[in-house]
């Protein structure tokens, strides 16, 4: 397999996840401000910051406010993680390596494209936005689900499955990362519980909420879901469970290709820091530190995948 | 039919039946619904657009992706025509590769007086660089694409040889997939010849013509200019069908004196390219050294028998327009036999009595660039304005070994469906032909294009036409 078609299947899958990770975050804002009483748009500086956009739309539009918000999030084609960016990003991608994808993968993700391209064609309305939302979510799980059950399980969906993950994990990372002074013991008594609407912007986010609340008989503390999302396994957005999947997929080149790579040494010190480290150890020697040095090694990692199976040269 | 052709119909034949190999469908057409036909053709449209058959338009702003035209109801060809057209395009093919084979080594073709030497020896597309090399195989020109028109029953003439890279394969194939979906129940009534061995039996063919470096099992790669190219979709889904890789040329470098693609466990070897890249932009070590589209030295590897390039570098000589004026003389030079299919009469602009002749009727004829492509550049006299004609009348004086001319023919017509039921309009066909060491492979069909806009003749997909599917019948 080229390099070149590599490094296209391992981006088609980041966007195609970076465009329903940004759906999400507009979800939840959206949901905040509709919940909250005191009207005002604080949630919309925390979602920009989670989406790493926040110095470019500061850049473009000034002063917070939630319709511009959205509309940055959803369609600006500046934004380089807005939903149509991202979309777009992901159909270039997926007809550079169309040799490589099912006809059903490529039909999914052309038939995503269009359809978002003609949704998010204009400002989309307060009203309709819970719609609009929706298709965003239903279009990448159908690429998804055509991916899961057509492609052949070779190199092809090793660097799909890699981009995939790696994504996920820094989405997770930086949505604990936003909100972390709301985790930390510090800010809430022990024993206390947490802000309602705190919890839930994270928890919502990464559509853990409901199943945070089953695991925990509704039992909700700062440690529970930082622990829940760093590292419980049968969470599918937890830290761990995406860095298991990668490392999984990295494994499955290794053997198939019959060589190890860096990239084989840094994930498994990754995998090795998560397995050894507790919640508890976390909070002592600092969450925000663990947060930032994890992302600068899946930074690294994803760098290092891309000189290892020559994505550019 | 509700509108009459003035030119030979396939369908009708100008009587009032259907002609034999138009019944079965002219039968199954009269029992439909024009309404449901419309609302397949719509369908027939998304269908093209989820499947990204698309192309790029050069000079457009928007440089979006655009989709073809496609008409839904079918050119059908009789399998005695066929098989005809097939005995002609072989001869064709057969004499295109030995004149190449010719002009690039002893040249007893000049040598005899037959084709002017200054033809060639002030040819852009005569490569030196190709003197003396024999391509891997013998074969220089893998892939054909004949374009073929016709003025009457028995009446067919070869328009262009096309034996660079022809494209529209991916359409021929891609047009009956779309029917197939549309219309299972005509091809159940309805015996048409297979076209979808087309991608396995290019393939073989490619791989008959390994070069001496390779051991084994020839690997295959298909060389696109990139996804900007006008016809990207087509390589994509030529190395997809394939089941080769699709490669740019920063994909590719010199490696041990073999072309290698760079691939996620380092360089491999490449045997046989299939490029879709011009001669010009192969190698900027060899030809125009701006070019970004190549690859560096492919042409030293080459010809110390590294890789197979398909078609041959340098076969643009045969297909030139001038040259085109002198294929009867080819064929009889190089096989001893007559032509079989007619060539159309043309004048030579660079003769002073044709260009007389040509100045004198240009509102008649029919004149192009003698290495034009796409209906750029041409002038079609009958549909043209005063000024047009004025302008071009300039364009011809000043360089008059620029240009050929044509008679206008009367091209044939194909019913199409329109909103007021079927019309006729002009078509051409371009069959596709492959050659390997062993023997040439027509695929019954080809791509049938159609110009959409009444009267016109004009039938290029980057000025305004359709395609329309084509079926050999099992006779």
């Amino acid at each position: 397999m080229l390099g070149k078609t590599a490094g296209g299947l391992y981006w088609l899958f980041r966007h195609l996840e970076r465009s329903e990770n940004t759906a999400r975050l507009v979800e939840t804002g959206f949901r905040i401000a509709l919940t909250r009483a005191d009207g005002t748009d604080d949630e919309w500086t925390s979602v920009l910051q989670t989406a790493a956009v926040d110095q470019i739309y500061a850049q473009l539009h000034g002063d917070i406010d939630q319709a511009k918000a959205i509309d940055f999030l959803l369609r600006d084609e500046t934004n380089p993680s807005s939903v149509l960016t991202a979309i777009s990003a992901a159909r270039q991608n997926a007809r550079l390596t169309r040799t490589h994808l099912t006809r059903e993968v490529w039909e999914a993700v052309n038939d995503g494209y269009m359809i978002l391209k003609e949704t998010l064609a204009r400002p989309v309305s307060i009203r309709d936005l819970p719609q609009v939302l929706a298709t965003i979510r239903q279009q990448t799980a159908l690429v998804r689900g055509a991916m899961l059950g057509t492609m052949l399980r070779n190199d092809a969906f090793d660097f799909c499955r890699i981009g995939t993950f790696l994504e996920r994990a820094d989405n997770t990372a930086r949505i604990l990362d936003v909100k972390y002074y709301v985790l930390l013991p510090s800010v809430t008594q022990i024993g206390s519980s947490l802000d309602n609407v705190q919890w839930e912007t994270i928890l919502r986010s990464v559509a853990g909420q409901r199943s945070y609340r089953w695991l925990t008989q509704g039992e909700v503390t700062p440690k529970g879901i930082a622990e829940f999302l760093i590292f419980d396994r049968r969470m599918p957005r937890s830290l761990n469970f995406a860095i298991s999947k990668v490392a999984g997929n990295l494994t499955y080149l290794e053997e198939d290709y019959g060589g190890r790579m860096p990239s084989h040494d840094q994930i498994d010190v990754i995998e090795a820091k998560l397995k050894h480290g507790t919640i508890d150890s976390i909070f002592e020697d600092g969450l925000h530190e663990f947060l930032t040095g994890f992302l600068a090694d899946i930074g690294r990692l994803g760098a290092q995948i891309d000189q290892d199976y020559r994505f550019l040269g | 039919m509700s509108e009459q052709s003035q030119f030979f119909d396939e369908m009708t034949g100008g009587a009032e039946a259907a002609r034999p190999c138009y019944d079965p469908y002219d039968t199954w057409f009269q029992g439909e619904d024009l309404e449901d036909l419309r609302k397949k053709s719509a369908q027939a449209e998304a269908f093209f657009r989820r499947t990204g058959i698309t192309f790029n338009v050069y000079g457009q702003a928007e440089a979006d992706e655009r989709l073809i035209p496609f008409d839904i109801v079918p050119r059908i060809i009789s399998g005695r025509e066929w098989t005809k057209l097939t005995k002609g395009i072989e001869q064709r093919v057969r004499a295109v590769n030995a004149f190449l084979y010719d002009i690039y080594h002893r040249q007893e073709i000049l040598r005899a007086g037959r084709v002017p030497r200054e033809l060639i020896d002030r040819n852009e597309a005569f490569l030196p660089q190709m003197i003396g090399v024999s391509p891997p195989g013998g074969v220089y020109t893998h892939i054909v694409g004949t374009d073929l028109v016709r003025t009457g029953e028995d009446e067919f003439f070869v328009l262009e040889d096309n034996a660079r890279t022809p494209s529209g394969v991916s359409y021929m194939l891609e047009n009956r997939e779309t029917m197939l979906q549309m219309f299972p129940e005509l091809f159940s009534r309805i015996k048409v010849q297979p076209v979808q061995n087309y991608p396995a039996e290019l393939r073989r063919s490619l791989a008959a013509c390994a070069p001496q470096a390779c051991d084994g099992k020839a690997t295959v790669a298909v060389l696109t200019p990139g996804i900007h190219n006008s016809a990207y979709f087509e390589h994509a889904f030529l190395a997809d069908q394939m089941g080769v890789e699709l490669v740019e040329g920063h994909d590719l470098r010199v490696v041990d004196g073999r072309i290698a693609m760079r691939t996620t466990r380092g360089y491999q070897p490449i045997d046989v390219i299939y490029r879709r890249v011009d001669d010009d932009f192969l190698d900027p070590l060899n030809f125009n050294p701006d070019s970004m589209l190549g690859v560096p030295g492919i042409m030293d590897v080459y010809r110390a028998g590294g890789i197979t390039i398909a078609n041959a570098p340098g076969t643009g000589i045969s297909d030139d327009k001038a040259i085109y004026s002198y294929m009867p003389d080819i064929i009889e030079f190089y096989t001893g036999e007559k032509a079989i299919l007619q060539n159309v009469p043309t004048w030579r602009c660079s003769e002073a009595d044709s260009l007389k002749y040509v100045l004198d009727h240009l509102s008649e004829l029919v004149v192009k660039e003698v290495h034009g492509s796409g209906g750029y550049g041409m002038l079609v006299g009958p549909a043209a304005s005063k000024k047009e004609i004025a302008e071009f009348r300039k364009k011809l004086e000043a360089r008059p070994s620029n240009y050929i001319a044509q008679p206008t023919l009367a091209l044939s017509t194909c019913p199409i469906l329109t909103s007021k039921g079927l019309a006729p309009r002009h078509v051409d066909l371009r069959p596709f032909a492959l050659m390997s060491p062993d023997k040439i492979t027509l695929t019954p069909g080809g791509l049938t294009r159609v110009a959409l806009k009444a009267g016109s003749l004009v039938v290029n997909s980057s000025q305004g036409g359709g395609t329309k599917d084509t079926w050999v019948l099992e006779d």
